[in-house]
């Protein structure tokens, strides 16, 4: 198909053309990038202005499934005074897709602070979408006196740990990684060590051809240190996952798409359905970003992922909530 | 009525003259001021300005409050001298000190 196909172990670089694409597109992230993974390599296609794909290939999918991210019901700040009409209208254009998705992720910050009626509004919304929605919890949702009592009450069932767990759906390994509990003082996000020994078991019954997506709040890779934006252990993570052919890690927690390429990993964070937040470093602080009420939904939205089975091709598409 | 007076006077005189009370803020994801010295019975109180939640957790446990929304507050009373590092237990890049002399 192209030079990668011949190479599929050679690490991505400002030479490989498909990189290139894919950061000229991430440039303009506003509208949405489409990227295929054909046989663990990843090539980015470019969305014209009304969210169409040129290239049909990119699209010939069997199986799609939806991430909704960062809701925060509770939240009733500038930057959105009502996160829970924006998370219904993410949740009706759901809805609208042509055909329904097989399953749903939501990555984590449910609520804004934990409180029982957040999580009960939440429910009640997300109770509208299609499909099964699996869920991790982001720090907001840890708040309660129990640190995360609550959480693990309503979603915790049949998890590890602090609410890890994994399953298979259409041929592709789903990872559900925890980490925003048990906080050190000047250090980003872990998994832990139990967690991670859980991973290394749970990946032993699982052959390198198997596509793989693991979801998690916080990015896994460092985005942005100084404001917390990594996962200190999440590179333990990352290396037992460079042996399989297509991997992509699906994160929450910064609100905006920011997504990278390592080899045969795709990470890839998705919008919020709340509120924008700075991309890293351009404010002094990374808190709500106020934008026109009547701009809001330019700056939140779903991502799509689609794959077709077979050779194990999955596309992301970010849409906004317009 | 007396007996209450009494009281309230004998309260007041159990408080020492050197009690003080420092405000500290939280903004912008950070503590300010960031190092702070106090004498022993110094009460601190942290006031969060931000939008976001955050949390004031000393790193040896000795205090740590909820989660602290938009203009909720939360303060301790220093009684031993020593230095006490914390912490947002959120956003665990956001440090702070408080060093206790006699």
């Amino acid at each position: 198909m192209d030079i990668q196909s011949k190479h599929p172990l050679r690490t991505d670089d400002l030479l490989n053309p498909d990189r290139r694409t894919l950061l000229k597109c991430s440039a303009w992230a506003g509208a949405g990038v489409i990227w295929a993974l054909s046989g663990g390599i990843p090539r980015a296609f470019a969305l014209d202005e009304a969210g169409n794909v040129a290239d049909p290939k990119a699209l010939a999918s069997t199986f799609h499934f939806v991430q909704i991210s960062d809701s925060h019901i509770g939240f009733n700040k500038e930057a959105n005074p009502e996160p829970a009409k924006t998370l219904q209208v993410a949740i009706d254009k759901v809805i609208a897709l042509p055909k329904p998705p097989s399953l749903i992720l939501h990555t984590g910050d449910i609520t804004h602070l934990s409180k029982p009626e957040e999580f009960d509004t939440a429910a009640q919304l997300l109770k509208g979408l299609p499909s099964t929605v699996h869920y991790v919890p982001g720090e907001h949702d840890t708040l309660d006196e129990g640190g995360g009592k609550l959480y693990l009450e309503r979603y915790g069932k049949g998890t590890k740990g602090n609410g890890w767990y994994s399953f298979d759906d259409h041929g592709v390994h789903f990872i559900a990684l925890v980490n925003v509990f048990n906080f050190q003082a000047g250090h980003e996000a872990t998994l832990g060590a139990d967690q991670l020994a859980w991973l290394a078991d749970d990946l032993r019954a699982v052959t390198t051809s198997t596509p793989i997506v693991v979801f998690t709040h916080i990015p896994l890779w460092t985005i942005y240190q100084p404001w917390g934006w990594g996962t200190e252990d999440g590179d333990q993570a990352i290396a037992m996952l460079r042996k399989y052919g297509s991997v992509t890690v699906l994160n929450g927690h910064i609100h905006q798409v920011i997504q990278k390429v390592e080899g045969n990993i795709t990470f890839h964070t998705a919008r919020g359905t709340a509120y924008p937040q700075p991309a890293p470093g351009v404010a002094p602080a990374p808190g709500p970003m106020t934008v026109a009420a009547d701009q809001l939904r330019n700056y939140l939205g779903i991502t799509d992922v689609r794959a077709t089975q077979g050779d194990h091709p999955l596309a992301l598409i970010d849409s906004t909530l317009v | 009525m007396k007996t209450r007076l009494l009281a309230v006077v004998c309260l007041m005189l159990s408080m020492p003259a050197w009690a003080q009370e420092v405000k500290i803020d939280i903004k912008e994801f950070m503590f300010a001021p960031k190092d702070l010295t106090v004498a022993v019975g110094t009460k601190v109180t942290w006031v969060n300005d931000d939008q976001i939640p955050h949390t004031v957790a000393e790193t040896h446990k000795v205090f740590r409050s909820g989660a602290l929304d938009t203009n909720d507050s939360f303060s301790w009373v220093f009684n031993t001298p020593g230095e006490f590092e914390y912490f947002c237990a959120l956003h665990p890049q956001m440090i702070g000190k408080i060093v206790v002399t006699q």
